[in-house]
């Protein structure tokens, strides 16, 4: 009885095992999606948001940057260089997205934003106010 | 006390490992993350073929009509037997089984089959056109194509298509038909130089307007369903696929290659089974020493093209031209990158690649398969390591679509 229980145990693990792997993509479970986020060295806490949270597959998108200091007040002046990727491709974006206006109170537009493909996107920026540059990124998943 | 733990685990399991199952038997083989990018390839998930601003009579049905016409008007031609039909043609998938088309001359690429050209963000295989009006010139001045002039073609519409063109696009000023163009002959760049300003921009305009007549043509040529369409709205419905819809099981095994471990999906994705993108597999050179390096020269010619949606003769507004002012200009990406061709309908056009170098399916399966270095820049492909089993599968499925 008890062998006939171990066998069915090990088989039931083993079907369970094997569906869970088909069933689940590469992509890290742990991977930190937060869209508001302190940058690398703490300068500065950073909010992305899409201009339209729809946005679909190999469609152009606009995204808004909201960068205030850690105690909340809005950095005005700013520059912010984009940079991004798959980290599990090895690739970069499909597009140089700019960064093409600043609309006041610590947010800024970035343009030309694409994901060619599904799966984990990495979107770097690097940004630099007056004396001080700081980068950060933000984890997305292209459905 | 670690007796009923251990069997409480157990019954557990098997009731987790059951209801796995279960699901995975409903969905006729299919996971949950198989389903869905199932779903996103299918043709259901196809939206509209997106406007082009840069065209003003890109959705126009008196366009489409002339448009329709000017694609198989071998009148368009230097020797007059040319036309885009030549080497797009209809009941073979708008394309023409060659490894290099033959118009005038020989290119030095394979034809790209039409149907959902209108969704591509990048034309030719190097995407060195931005919109598809753009593209439609250029195999028309091309010396090894239709080998005519763009005053010849303002010629030949006044002649033979005055009263459609004149409908959408205005009175027709007079022409001087001589072959004249800065992309021709050394005879035909000087009669080019020799017009003045004025006469140049009327020329060019009637050319790029007979650009987006074709254009609006090509924007009609839809995908047509598939096997693999028709299964996945059986799923997607609830209904077990039978009849029409039916895969076999090789057929299955071969999406879950495709989809996992052959990783195609990552660029061949979408319902055109296409990421729009450019890439360098480590595809050789048709023969040596013929060098093609691909998007990397196509960066600059996109940029100088006077035909681009940024450029006199686009209708679109600066703003409307994100797909350029945002390219990519990643050299080291892009030498001997080209785009992902969609795979629809691939079965029946060999042979494969931009320059046919690849004359049946099971060697384009061992091309990624082995994943080899590229003579330059650098394959973006890792070794698969697929069994001869998996590549069968892979096969059965490419079939499919």
């Amino acid at each position: 009885m008890k062998k006939i229980f171990a066998i069915l145990g090990i088989l039931v693990l083993a079907a369970a095992a094997f569906v869970a792997f088909k069933m689940f993509q590469p992509i890290p479970d742990d991977l930190d999606l937060a869209t508001t986020r302190a940058t690398d060295n703490g300068h500065f806490m950073v909010t992305v948001s899409p201009e339209n949270a729809a946005y679909q597959r190999n469609t152009l998108h606009t995204w808004i940057v909201e960068i205030t200091t850690p105690d909340g007040a809005p950095i005005e002046g700013g520059e912010i260089l984009i940079d991004g990727g798959m980290p599990q491709h090895g690739h970069g974006l499909p597009t140089n997205p700019l960064m093409t206006e600043t609309l006041g109170e610590g947010r800024y537009k970035i343009e030309g934003v694409r994901f060619n493909m599904r799966g984990w996107w990495e979107l770097k920026l690097a940004i630099v106010a007056g004396e001080i540059s700081d980068n950060i990124t933000f984890n997305l998943v292209m459905k | 006390m670690i007796r009923p733990l251990a069997l409480g685990a157990v019954i557990g399991l098997a009731v987790s490992g059951a209801m796995a199952t279960y699901f995975y038997l409903q969905s006729n083989g299919l996971n949950e993350a198989e389903l869905e990018t199932a779903r996103t390839l299918s043709l259901a998930t196809l939206r509209a073929v997106p406007a082009d601003p840069s065209n003003m009579v890109a959705d126009n049905p008196a366009a489409i009509a002339l448009g329709e016409a000017l694609f198989n008007e071998v009148g368009l031609s230097a020797n007059g037997a040319v036309s885009c039909a030549t080497c797009h043609v209809e009941s073979r998938q708008f394309q023409d089984d060659l490894a290099l088309s033959k118009g005038i001359g020989t290119t030095s690429r394979r034809a790209m089959p039409l149907r959902g050209v209108g969704h591509a963000l990048w034309l030719f295989w190097d995407g060195r056109k931005d919109s598809l009006w753009a593209q439609a010139l250029g195999p028309l001045e091309s010396a090894v194509e239709h080998g005519f002039t763009r005053s010849e073609v303002a010629g030949y519409i006044a002649a033979h298509y005055r009263e459609p063109y004149e409908n959408l696009f205005g009175p027709l000023p007079a022409q001087n038909t001589n072959p004249a163009s800065p992309l021709g002959t050394a005879a035909q760049q000087a009669a080019w130089a020799a017009l003045s300003a004025e006469q140049q921009d009327q020329i060019n305009r009637i050319f790029a307007n007979t650009g987006k007549a074709i254009a609006a043509f090509e924007r009609t040529l839809l995908p047509l369903e598939n096997r693999f369409d028709r299964y996945v709205s059986a799923l997607l419905a609830g209904q077990a696929p039978t009849g029409e819809a039916a895969l076999t099981q090789l057929e299955i095994d071969g999406f879950k290659i495709f989809a996992g471990k052959g990783a195609c999906v990552n660029c061949h994705n979408g319902p055109r089974l296409t990421d729009e993108f450019f890439h360098n597999t480590g595809v050789a050179s048709p023969q040596n020493p013929v060098v093609d390096f691909g998007r990397l020269e196509a960066l600059a010619q996109v940029e100088a093209d006077e035909f681009n949606c940024l450029g006199p003769y686009s209708d679109a507004a600066p703003a409307q031209c994100g797909t350029l002012r945002f390219m990519s200009r990643g050299e080291h990406l892009f030498e001997r990158a080209f785009k992902s061709p969609s795979l629809r309908g691939v079965a029946d056009r060999p042979p494969y690649m931009h320059a046919g170098q690849l004359a049946t399916l099971p060697l384009v399966i061992e091309h990624y398969n082995r994943a080899m270095p590229s003579i330059s820049g650098h394959t973006e492909l890792e070794p698969l390591g697929l069994t001869t089993e998996e590549k069968a599968a892979l096969l059965a499925f490419l079939k499919v679509l």
